[in-house]
């Protein structure tokens, strides 16, 4: 009985833990995420080719946005029953938008830092970074977003 | 070198054509990275140890083409494109390539 006790206990405190903290954690950074997005409305991405007519030559260049995430207990504990009935792993979902969303502000951080207005030709690549756990395997995953900044002068919104 | 990755440069015409220019490199994390790693999976959230390793192998691959670009004699690099894949447990393969070109500047 003891042992079977020294074995539910470990996993129960990591889903307290992973709840709670992992709770805290993505609301601050779904907050952090709105805040640096506001501050960035200026700017337009688009995933065309296509460079917009009368653009600047002089900042363009390719700006780069990377995040590797990783799911907390709980949220891979619930994944972890879901795929056996299947159906929508919603907390994966919250999960990826935060990494794409970030992925994306840090693209467009780094091309405001060059001078530019807009982000063209956007590119978004997703990749698992292989855990080599042996045990349940949590989610990590690498979030890649690229394109060429490029500047806009007779653009409305600056 | 400018480097994009549209299909043109704004601003500048493109005057020859050098190939396909590329760079590759295989990163594996080390094994303190990965306890870190371990220990995020029960929190969640960003593991920047990785987003570094990533992004500073990305910036590696994307040196070793436009090295290759340069001994081609070209300014400027387009229509980039980047791949991952894992070649093993632990290890990424990170990939970039593009259109080695010379370009000039419009007047």
């Amino acid at each position: 009985m003891a042992t079977f006790w020294f074995q539910i206990l470990p996993v129960v405190a990591f889903l307290i833990l992973g709840f709670s903290i992992g709770t805290i954690v993505e609301r601050a950074h779904f907050r952090r995420l709105a805040r640096r997005e506001a501050a960035l409305s200026y700017m337009l991405l688009t995933d065309t080719k296509s460079i917009p007519q009368g653009c600047v030559p002089q900042p363009c260049g390719l700006v780069v946005g990377d995040v590797v995430i990783a799911s907390d207990y709980f949220k891979t504990f619930v994944a972890g029953i879901r795929k056996i009935i299947g159906g929508e792993l919603r907390t994966y979902e919250t999960l990826l938008e935060r990494a794409r969303r970030e992925a994306i502000v840090r693209m467009m951080e780094s091309a405001r830092a060059m001078g530019s207005n807009r982000v063209v030709n956007v590119r978004l690549s997703t990749s698992t970074v292989g855990s080599s756990q042996r045990r349940r395997r949590a989610a990590m995953v690498e979030i890649y977003a690229y394109g060429t900044a490029i500047c806009v002068p007779d653009d409305p919104s600056r | 070198m400018i480097v994009v990755n549209t299909e043109l440069i704004p601003g500048y015409t493109i005057h020859e054509v050098k190939g396909l220019v590329q760079g590759n490199t295989i990163r594996a994390k080390h094994v303190g990275r990965d306890l870190m790693a371990g220990l995020k999976n029960v929190v969640g959230g960003e593991l920047r140890g990785y987003t570094e390793l990533l992004i500073e192998a990305r910036r590696q691959a994307l040196e070793r083409m436009l090295a290759q670009a340069e001994q081609l004699g070209a300014n400027a690099v387009v229509n980039v494109r980047f791949t991952t894949s894992a070649v093993t447990q632990g290890a990424a393969e990170l990939y970039a390539y593009g259109t080695a070109v010379v370009a000039e500047q419009e007047n």
